[in-house]
């Protein structure tokens, strides 16, 4: 035990005197909080539209009228044409263009129906796909109301109206922050444990201080350990402060059990640690490293859950998905900080962190080698 | 059992095709200097590599300290002192933390520690610099303190691979001082050089040319063979043929 504490030692004494890298471990939590939830917003506003109405009737201007109000859209320009008002999408003044077609209010009196033209500009994929569907949210209501007052005597049943009323459990205003801010806080703690053990490992040997260590007696156990326990305080130290800043900042005090949030970020640390420190026996620069724990990291968070949703992945992505930790302990925090899970409702998340925390361990212990 | 602290039979290590160490076969007594010669990539780090328990051997037997270097490489390590080619103290560590650590490595008690620090900082003369971080020191007190920390824990071997290489000639003389004071106490010192100078102040010398075991005997005896004046032209003879250029 002793050998281990001078070791222990030994790693924060140099953890201490590298300022740069212990600033990084301050600065990054508070700033990528603050910053990534206002950037991450995936709410769309102010989709910028573009209207041709070639009809100039009173129904035509109604609907205008109801598209501009809905909050979402702003009118950027009534074209004449519809090639004209495209220009304005090449231009990229606008978003999406509504052609209403001569006609429109007449064809809706005597046929009761009538096509609208929506051209979408589907180069920014989330805006052109939200905006495209909220404009048909507007058309749709718009429709119905025509409807109601056609028909709503004549026809009783032509008019019946099925009314959702829906609440946002957990996250009543549907305010992607709370969606977002615990998410930030996953990616910290990865940030941590995989590239600052990958990298300190591999920096003694770009160094030559590993030959050094491999030619004492040190047990593979307590090198290992030595290199893990800083790193996994630090890294709880930085959940701390993150939370502080998700309370401070955002007001978003975990619904859940405190306890049962670090236990998952103890567990889940160890099992990030032990993929850097695997990253770190398998190559012999801090580029490689870094290049290798990159390639990872990034499949990790974008394939987590933390920016899109793994139910809406096609099922090998899902697959993918669930063999990555990260996956499991967003899932976790979010459950815990937004709806007050128990034990009981992360349990299987719990074990695969585990399994995740022993395999990747052992695995990183198994591959380092004293004598090659 | 015997006074044989290393012994080697036709050590080999082979990477791929390229025979690094071929068939050498020595031994080396306890408390000599053993100097082990040979031109760059003639396989001297190889084999003291293999004998320090970082690298296995392909085929052949060697007992460093009486431990096998196939299987008992971990009883082996607790037994050398070992200081690379490359200066491997940690440069962001003072002089002190330095020793503190691997003294602890090896076991050594805190006090135990402190004692002996005291002491080895004196005796270097580095006193004032012993708070200091390594990085900030010259080159030549960098060896002597590397020299110093591998055989902090009185171990039965030392093993110093090119430790004088860039070192200025006050400073290599004032090294081997200290090689001769741990030699005196009965560390037994396998040390590789290509300075021809310095293997006259070994008591027994090895050339190696191309893997192989050119010659070994004391500086003495080599250059009577040889018909040489200095050791200079005693590797000059042996080395001449060598067909692996320099790398």
């Amino acid at each position: 035990m002793s050998v281990l504490r001078f070791i222990l030692k030994k790693e924060f004494r140099q953890i201490f005197r590298d300022k740069t890298i212990l600033a990084m471990m301050l600065v990054m939590p508070t700033v990528q909080l603050i910053i990534l939830p206002l950037a991450m917003n995936f709410d769309v506003k102010n989709v910028n539209l573009a209207v041709v109405d070639n009809d100039h009737s009173t129904w035509s201007q109604q609907l205008i009228h109801k598209i501009g109000s809905s909050g979402y859209f702003r009118i950027v320009a009534a074209a004449p044409s519809f090639r004209q008002a495209l220009e304005y999408i090449e231009r990229e003044q606008a978003d999406v263009v509504l052609e209403i077609p001569p006609g429109f209010e007449r064809n809706l009196v005597r046929e009761g129906e009538q096509h609208v033209g929506v051209s979408v500009d589907a180069i920014n994929g989330t805006k052109a796909a939200l905006g495209g569907s909220y404009l048909m949210a507007v058309i749709a209501d718009f429709n119905r109301h025509i409807r109601l007052n056609e028909r709503g005597k004549k026809a009783p049943g032509m008019g019946v109206n099925i009314n959702i009323t829906y609440s946002n459990w957990y996250n009543p205003l549907a305010e992607y922050r709370f969606y977002v801010v615990p998410a930030v806080m996953v990616l910290l703690l990865t940030l941590i444990a995989g590239f600052l053990s990958a990298l300190n490992i591999v920096r003694e040997k770009e160094m030559g201080t590993i030959e050094q260590i491999n030619v004492t007696p040190i047990k593979k156990w307590q090198f290992i350990l030595g290199k893990l326990i800083p790193f996994w305080i630090m890294g709880l130290v930085v959940f701390t402060l993150a939370l502080t800043v998700e309370w401070v900042v955002y007001g978003i005090w975990p619904v859940g059990s405190f306890v049962l949030l670090y236990l998952f970020a103890a567990v889940y640390l160890v099992a990030m640690l032990g993929f850097g420190l695997l990253v770190s026996t398998y190559t012999d620069n801090q580029l490689q490293a870094m290049f290798v724990a990159f390639f990872f990291v990034m499949i990790f968070m974008l394939m987590s859950g933390l920016f899109t949703a793994v139910d809406s992945m096609p099922g090998w992505a899902q697959d993918i998905a669930f063999l990555t930790p990260v996956t499991h302990f967003v899932k976790v925090v979010r459950m815990v900080v937004l709806k007050g899970s128990g034990f009981a409702d992360v349990q299987r998340e719990f074990l695969f962190l585990v399994i995740f925390a022993v395999v990747l361990n052992s695995w990183a212990i198994w591959n380092y080698r004293k004598t090659s | 059992m015997n006074d044989k602290v290393i012994i080697c039979e036709e050590l080999t290590k082979r990477f791929g095709d390229f025979i690094a160490v071929n068939h050498i076969s020595f031994d080396v007594r306890k408390g000599e200097i053993f100097g082990f010669l040979g031109a760059n990539g003639a396989g001297k780090t190889t084999a003291m590599r293999i004998l320090c328990g970082l690298s296995f051997p392909t085929s052949g037997k060697a007992t460093v300290a009486g431990f096998d270097v196939y299987k008992q490489q971990e009883s082996i390590k607790k037994n050398i002192g070992y200081m690379s080619q490359k200066f491997s103290l940690y440069e962001n560590l003072t002089v002190v933390e330095n020793i503190e650590f691997f003294g602890g490595v090896y076991g050594l008690s805190s006090a135990e520690i402190r004692r002996r620090s005291d002491r080895l900082v004196n005796k270097l003369g580095l006193t004032q610099e012993a708070r200091k971080l390594v990085r900030s020191l010259p080159l030549g007190w960098k060896q002597k303190l590397a020299f110093s920390v591998a055989i902090f824990h009185d171990p039965q071997i030392v093993f110093l691979d090119e430790p004088t290489g860039g070192v200025d000639p006050i400073t290599r003389r004032q090294f081997w001082d200290m090689i001769y004071e741990a030699a005196a106490t009965g560390i037994t010192v396998f040390v590789t050089t290509h300075y021809m100078d310095e293997a006259e102040y070994c008591n027994r010398i090895t050339v190696m040319v191309d893997g192989k075991v050119e010659a070994l005997d004391t500086p003495g005896n080599l250059k009577a063979r040889y018909q040489a004046a200095s050791m200079d032209e005693v590797f000059y003879q042996l080395a001449r043929g060598a067909k692996r250029s320099a790398d």
